[in-house]
């Protein structure tokens, strides 16, 4: 009985904690709206930290977002924003993480904008702000140079690696009547690199991941190649919190003068070579 | 929209929506599997290293066995090698170097915590059977027992006893390590929540809904142990 109490006890407890956390994320959320309205007007963003415009991104996914010898940080997604902040005002700092953290980090006010070759869904724009499209990906299948698999209609029964939290995976581990294979024939690793090196192994009989670090995945591995239809074509956007509209707003502006100036496309050109 | 609606909405998307939440349960027996296939592994280990080691540093001067200094130094080697390394470095040697060929996941998962857990565990019973009075060894032994059964019989069920609380927190320290086997892409519980919070890009309702079944689970054991421990008291009476 006495147990019995304690238990009951303690998941009170637990209760009124998990009560006072998500208090805690709404309150934000009420100053931020208070807030944008008059500082949209006198051109002042609301931001994690005054002067700086804090990217959050997964530093694995070249040429998207790498990681230099130096330890500084590069790639399309990069410089894109690089030139978006100059246009606010602001100074670029990059804050890398694991991709599933990414979204969170925006959500929850620790970074301003999350930028890391992500795909926009339904199922993310309940919960997340989009701005306009910057590019254009492509899903593409790795295999092994002497592998049987000729396009995506023979994976029904091989298993297939993805990186974990991506599109591949959402795509491929839908239910066969949804188009997908099921996940019982996806495995998700925390970063691309790692499901290469799983086909490699030969743990994986394919690896469905967006092309650009397809590309310089097979570059790295010898005996790997890419099939010549991609899996999907998606468009690529900046993830901003749905807190912070006024920042969205300013986002596509940028972006929209960065697109008609022909800037975005050759910070492109500069790092995917026509093929 | 208002709180409760918002929370209900958050709800509906990390576990209703495509009948997610059972990926969760699936996600909870892949956790389970690995632990107690690991805790196995680790319990027998663990004996077998500690026993080789205090019959090593237990034996008479001047009376010095030469395999079991081998032995003993093996043990030493193993023990050292993986208290000393990360356990996610080890999950992954295992994964892409030992078994590098290898789709087995559960196994390998399996095998590297069982491993991990053995060190640990090894130096929780020795600690155990070097506390033991002398007395009950020169008891047994006299009384025409072998050295084996005097172990088995005598030494070890005590040992047990005495070490109940801290192969306890072994377990419970086991089986929230073994979250880490999302980097080698098992889809236990941990990597479910990250899956979906990957689908839906919102954390809050997956990550505090693992935490809760992580925390049920290492309080049913707690409460599994304590009840265990009341029972083996019951001759001290």
């Amino acid at each position: 009985m006495k147990n019995l109490k304690k238990v009951i006890i303690a998941v009170l407890a637990l209760a009124m904690l998990l009560s006072l956390a998500a208090c805690g994320t709404k309150a934000p959320a009420a100053s931020a709206e208070a807030s944008a309205t008059p500082s949209a007007a006198a051109a002042t963003l609301k931001v994690v930290e005054d002067g700086k415009l804090h990217m959050a991104t997964n530093a694995a996914f070249p040429p998207y977002e790498m990681v230099t010898d130096d330890g500084g940080y590069e790639g399309i997604d990069v410089e894109i924003a690089t030139k978006i902040a100059e246009k606010l005002g602001l100074e670029l700092v990059v804050d890398d993480m694991d991709f599933s953290a990414v979204i969170t980090a925006v959500q929850t006010g620790k970074s301003d904008i999350a930028m890391a070759g992500m795909t926009v869904t339904e199922d993310r724009k309940k919960n997340i702000d989009f701005s306009d499209t910057y590019a254009t990906g492509k899903q593409v299948i790795i295999v092994k140079e002497d592998s049987d698999i000729q396009s995506a209609d023979d994976l029904a029964d091989k298993m297939i690696g993805t990186q974990e939290a991506t599109t591949g995976y959402i795509y491929c581990s839908a239910s066969v009547e949804d188009g997908g294979y099921g996940e019982d024939h996806v495995t998700a690793y925390t970063n691309g690199a790692m499901a290469v090196q799983a086909l490699v192994a030969g743990k994986v009989d394919c690896v469905i991941i967006d092309s650009q670090p397809a590309a310089e995945y097979i570059k790295a591995n010898a005996g790997l190649k890419i099939l010549e239809t991609p899996f999907v074509t998606e468009d690529y956007a900046i993830g901003i919190s749905k807190d912070n509209t006024a920042l969205t707003e300013a986002v596509n502006k940028a972006l929209q003068e960065l697109i008609a100036d022909g800037t975005v496309q050759s910070i492109v050109d500069k790092y995917i070579k026509a093929d | 929209m208002d709180f409760w609606t918002n929370l209900a909405d958050q709800f509906n998307q990390a576990f209703i929506v495509g009948d997610r939440w059972i990926l969760y349960i699936q996600g909870l027996g892949t956790t389970l599997l690995v632990t107690v296939l690991a805790l196995f592994l680790g319990v027998i280990l663990g004996v077998l290293v500690a026993v080789i080691r205090a019959a090593h540093d237990q034996q008479k001067l001047g009376r010095v066995n030469p395999w079991l200094s081998l032995l003993n130094g093996l043990c030493r080697v193993y023990v050292t090698v993986i208290r000393g390394t990360p356990m996610m470095v080890q999950l992954l040697i295992m994964y892409l170097v030992i078994f590098s060929s290898s789709r087995n996941q559960i196994g390998v998962a399996m095998l590297a915590f069982g491993i991990n857990s053995g060190a640990y565990a090894s130096e929780i019973i020795r600690g155990g059977i070097m506390a033991m009075d002398p007395g009950q060894m020169e008891a047994g032994r006299s009384l025409g027992f072998s050295y084996s059964s005097t172990m088995r019989l005598i030494i070890i069920p005590q040992v047990l006893k005495m070490i109940l609380p801290s192969l306890g927190n072994e377990l419970i320290t086991l089986l929230k390590e073994t979250s880490i086997v999302t980097v080698i892409g098992l889809r236990d519980i941990t990597k479910v929540a990250l899956l979906i919070q990957g689908k839906t890009y919102q954390a809050f309702m997956p990550l505090i809904a693992i935490a809760l079944v992580y925390l049920a689970l290492v309080m049913l054991l707690t409460w599994a142990f304590s009840g265990l421990e009341r029972r083996l008291r019951a001759n001290e009476r």
